[in-house]
């Protein structure tokens, strides 16, 4: 059942992800972006990482995926359903995108990746939250940081001219 | 008498034991899943058709006059004409509009409603999926309704869907923040992020110990609701229906449901997480009794929802806007540092609870002050005041 299920979740999201690449209207493409993220918290599921999935779904669906919409919608002449494309160097870079494909399958099958075989423990939120403040504080609060900057010079681009 | 006790439950179990006589063990799980799938999709129908009805007979009420009162005794079925109604009218799709995302855009906006009934704790084991991070789940599903709206305002070809839409995604990315510090200030009391868990820990209801949180999480729900103060979203008497003004027909219905089945979920969480879910008397001794608790709570809080709805006026967006990161924010904030400090305190709980009661009445207090102060700047600039007249 879980191979099923594995197997339904990877044909959804490799489809989602390829259709946001070739999808002609760029809106399109991100609301295929959505599904690939559906894909990926249905992946975490599998995984037993439920903590993971939902905020994978609270996070990218729900305000990434906005942020990237409207930087579509904002973006001039990125909207149009008529332009072309594909330019004239897709030859080139599909051959360079087959290149890293066969030296990343060799990487990815051949590499030993060390994998826990014990079970998720029950009380798993409270581990995270502990390693949050405890070993892994200094990268939590860097990213702190990174976000208040962040919200500072969004403010600071958008306020009106006080002039 | 003893089947009758803990009834939900039993037939539950009977049910399963009668399927199990001619299913595999397979085809008995997924019945089960699909007659609890139907049974939950179905709730925000069952709120749609009896949460409109006495919405037109309150708010009706409240304005000094009698609400539909024609058909059926009481006008109780007013859902059903304006169901056959709605079903019957043209579906209309506009010139050049997205017809996939057009069509995909109601559909969302429903199903995020009933994807919330999953994790309603209706009474003792009565819930959907009783999952590790319930809470965090609500908030997920609240948020896919963001990428729904733009489909809608999008797909419409339509300037002032669209505009509509961007309304709409600020209001609701503004209210998430107080909404998931409230949750967060309920979790840190009740240690625990399962509904179960949080309804088994209310020995007292949280709102007794919270009412900061409980205020926070009320307004910041209604505003995701996209409920009267904060409706400026659809605005009925200003701009016909923002981002959902293409639709019509069946289409447009789901969007009602979709709103009518937000406004029930919400008060059910309300009433979970500040009223004690399906606690009451004699609930432990009767587990039957507990979705009658349940309902009853919930039905209290959509009640006060109406009545807000007849009484205030509508927000501004900017006003709006304000409140969420000026007022909602900060108190919310400042409640869960001190309900963090209080259970890190070496005391006995009710002591605890005390403590969190007084720290919250400090910061209604500070609250209120300052923007009655506020007020007044704002009322002497706009020269208001009586003294200025």
């Amino acid at each position: 059942m879980q191979q099923v299920m594995f197997i339904v979740l990877s044909l959804v999201t490799l489809a989602a992800a390829l259709m946001v690449v070739i999808a002609r209207s760029m809106f399109r493409a991100a609301l295929w972006l959505v599904l690939t993220f559906f894909g990926i918290a249905g992946l975490f599921i599998l995984l037993h990482a439920e903590f993971i999935a939902v905020a994978q779904v609270l996070i990218y669906v729900g305000a990434i995926s906005t942020l990237i919409i409207f930087a579509i919608m904002l973006s001039r002449g990125v909207m149009d359903p008529d332009a072309r494309r594909f330019n004239d160097q897709w030859g080139v870079v599909a051959g360079f995108g087959a290149v890293l494909f066969v030296l990343l399958a060799a990487v990815v099958t051949r590499t030993r990746w060390p994998v826990a075989l014990a079970d998720v423990p029950a009380d798993a939120i409270q581990r995270l939250g502990g390693d949050f403040v405890g070993s892994y504080v200094i990268p939590f609060e860097v990213a702190s940081v990174l976000l208040v900057v962040a919200m500072i010079g969004a403010i600071i681009i958008a306020r009106e001219q006080e002039s | 008498m003893d089947y009758i006790r803990d009834f939900f439950v039993n037939i539950a179990r009977s049910w399963t034991a009668w399927i199990s006589t001619f299913l595999p063990d397979w085809g008995v799980s997924l019945v089960n899943y699909i007659v609890v799938g139907i049974i939950l999709v179905l709730m925000p129908v069952l709120a749609t058709l009896t949460l409109t009805w006495m919405e037109r007979k309150v708010i009706g009420r409240i304005q000094n006059r009698i609400g539909p009162n024609r058909v059926g005794p009481w006008g109780i079925f007013q859902a059903i004409a304006d169901a056959v109604k709605m079903l019957i009218k043209e579906d209309i799709i506009p010139d050049r509009a997205d017809r996939p995302v057009f069509n995909l855009a109601p559909i969302l906006i429903a199903g995020a409603a009933g994807l919330l009934w999953a994790v309603m704790p209706f009474g003792r084991r009565m819930i959907g999926a009783d999952l590790n991070v319930g809470v965090l789940y609500i908030v997920a599903v609240g948020s896919i309704t963001t990428v729904a709206v733009i489909m809608a305002g999008w797909a419409s070809n339509n300037k002032f869907a669209l505009i509509g839409a961007f309304r709409v995604v600020a209001q609701l990315l503004s209210y998430e923040v107080p909404m998931i510090l409230s949750i967060a200030t309920v979790v840190l009391l009740a240690g625990t992020m399962r509904m179960m868990g949080i309804v088994e820990a209310q020995v007292i209801p949280f709102i007794f110990i919270l009412p900061v949180a409980f205020i926070g999480y009320f307004l910041a729900a209604a505003a995701e609701v996209g409920r009267a103060p904060f409706d400026l979203l659809e605005a009925d008497s200003e701009i016909v229906a923002g981002y959902f003004v293409e639709y019509s027909g069946l289409k447009f219905g789901w969007f009602y449901i979709a709103e009518y089945g937000n406004l029930f979920a919400v008060s059910a969480i309300t009433a979970t997480l500040f009223l004690g879910g399906w606690r009451g008397p004699f609930a432990n001794a009767v587990p039957a009794l507990g979705p009658l608790y349940f309902i009853i709570k919930t039905i209290l809080v959509v009640f006060l929802l109406m009545w807000i709805r007849g009484t205030w006026p509508r927000f501004r967006i900017d006003q709006m806007l304000a409140f969420a990161w000026k007022v909602l924010v900060p108190a919310s904030l400042a409640n869960l540092l001190w309900v963090a400090v209080v259970l890190k305190l070496p005391l006995p709980a009710p002591v605890q609870w005390i403590l969190m009661l007084g720290g919250n009445l400090l910061i209604l207090f500070v609250a209120a002050t300052l923007l009655g102060r506020a007020a007044k700047r704002d009322a002497a600039k706009h020269s208001l005041t009586p003294a200025a007249v």
